[in-house]
């Protein structure tokens, strides 16, 4: 495993600086000094609670921190255009977030209106093109959570965030995502992967964070 | 008093809320208190009611008193809905676009397309009816709009991560919503005459109007409602947009975060 990228360096696709993140009283995140690898796989690993969905959201500005910065490639987010950020940045969530309608439904979600290209995407992913005109509310877990991802390739993201991705997966989809998103990283594009299974951070990461109560304990 | 029904018959009437009192009492529902309460307030309102329209449609007053009456009646009806929803500030603010957006519509339509007069006997009691009729939907619309916001948070947010903007994300959620709030006003329009006479009908009959010209009158009454529902509950879900998502389209729900 490699260590993640020196802070302030080039190499850097997310830094978090001062990071905090309250709600009301509560403080989800605090001190956040971080930086994810502008390539491979960097793991976050935590228990449950401890402010790893939050970090993700943070990505993308679907949440903005109490206090410090969030940048992209060295921008801070709020000087960027929040919906172009959020299709260079894709997301995948703990849970398959499919919409009403069919696959073909799922993937015009994001504007691309091309069949071939929902095709090659779809293969990416592992799935016939079959699949297309499939209600996708019918369809098993890890179909599901492959449609997610299919969804967001689409958009040809430059970076990918993964939140609890295989929580609700079965063994067998759950390796199958994981070489899914080994392949996207060898192919140049780096994954922030949150997890909280152990086995899973041996398995996928290139690099390692460890979060406990909202705090960085360990890299 | 004169008209159709003598002081002491209104009196009388009361002993239907007694009934009703006995029948909460025999069947346990606990209600008797809530009833007398309703029945009191019913009737003070009603003769404040009386006090003002006498003060408004004395002949001679300006109708700028009845314009007045119905600002005050915005205003009442934005903090009833305030009252009925209060996870979501500044509702009561909404609310009061919404009604002031539906009166612009509606009674423009009907005062403009000259359906009635534009005098103090037509603008309090069709404002009065606008704006009471599209309370409950505009209450369930915004009910409707967070519980949807919700339940759907999480498809919600996997639409804004794909770069949609807000208005396009919440879209499919508002139009339930929205659906969900028109749909008893449109099957009440759908039965009136057949399953049940409306209030006012009752009212002009009772008071000696024609059938036909109390039909003629309750029909352009339906529409109105019809209208001003339609109108309360878009600007309610459309303004809702704008109070649960930022300016950087991050959805932002009553009681998280």
């Amino acid at each position: 495993m490699s260590s993640p990228a020196d802070p302030g360096s080039d190499e850097a696709v997310f830094a978090f600086r001062d990071v905090e993140v309250r709600f009301g009283e509560a403080v989800i995140l605090t001190g956040i000094e971080l930086e994810v690898a502008a390539r491979g796989i960097t793991v976050v690993v935590g228990p449950s609670g401890s402010g790893k969905s939050t970090l993700t959201r943070l990505t993308n500005r679907l949440l903005d921190p109490t206090r410090g910065t969030v940048s992209f490639h060295g921008t801070d987010l709020r000087a960027l255009d929040v919906l172009d950020l959020r299709r260079r940045v894709g997301m995948v969530f703990q849970r398959p977030t499919v919409f009403a309608g069919s696959v073909r439904d799922n993937l015009a979600a994001t504007g691309v209106e091309d069949e071939d290209t929902y095709k090659e995407a779809l293969d990416a992913v592992g799935l016939p093109s079959t699949v297309l005109g499939q209600v996708a509310a019918t369809l098993s877990g890890g179909e599901a959570q492959r449609v997610c991802l299919a969804r967001t390739l689409l958009m040809r993201p430059e970076a990918l965030v993964a939140d609890e991705p295989t929580s609700s997966l079965d063994h067998e989809s759950t390796l199958a995502l994981e070489g899914l998103a080994r392949g996207l990283a060898d192919g140049g594009v780096p994954i922030l992967w949150v997890t909280h299974d152990r086995a899973q951070v041996e398995r996928v990461a290139d690099a390692r964070v460890v979060l406990e109560d909202g705090r960085v304990v360990d890299r | 008093m004169s008209g159709p029904v003598e002081l002491l018959g209104a009196v009388a009437s009361g002993l239907l809320v007694v009934v009703a009192i006995g029948i909460s009492w025999w069947a346990g529902l606990h209600l008797e208190r809530e009833l007398i309460t309703a029945a009191l307030r019913a009737a003070a309102q009603l003769a404040i009611l009386g006090l003002v329209l006498v003060a408004i449609l004395t002949p001679g007053q300006p109708l700028a008193l009845s314009w007045l009456w119905v600002a005050v009646m915005i205003v009442f009806a934005g903090w009833t809905v305030q009252r009925r929803v209060p996870d979501v500030r500044r509702i009561w603010l909404l609310s009061m676009a919404a009604f002031s957006a539906s009166a612009v519509v509606t009674l423009g339509i009907l005062f403009g397309a000259r359906v009635f007069p534009v005098d103090s006997s037509t603008v309090v009691p069709l404002a009065g009816l606008m704006i009471g009729n599209s309370m409950t939907a505009t209450v369930l619309v915004a009910r409707r709009t967070t519980a949807e916001f919700h339940d759907k948070r999480l498809e919600i947010e996997a639409r804004l991560a794909l770069g949609q903007p807000s208005s396009q994300a919440a879209a499919p959620y508002l139009r339930e919503a929205l659906r969900t709030a028109l749909i008893p006003q449109v099957e009440t329009t759908k039965a009136v005459g057949i399953v049940f006479l409306p209030g006012m009908m009752v009212g002009l009959l009772l008071a000696g109007v024609t059938p036909l010209d109390a039909v003629q009158a309750q029909l352009v009454i339906m529409y109105l409602v019809l209208g001003s529902v339609a109108v309360t509950t878009s600007v309610i879900a459309l303004g809702l947009r704008r109070i649960l998502f930022t300016p950087a389209h991050q959805l932002r729900l009553p009681g998280k975060e």
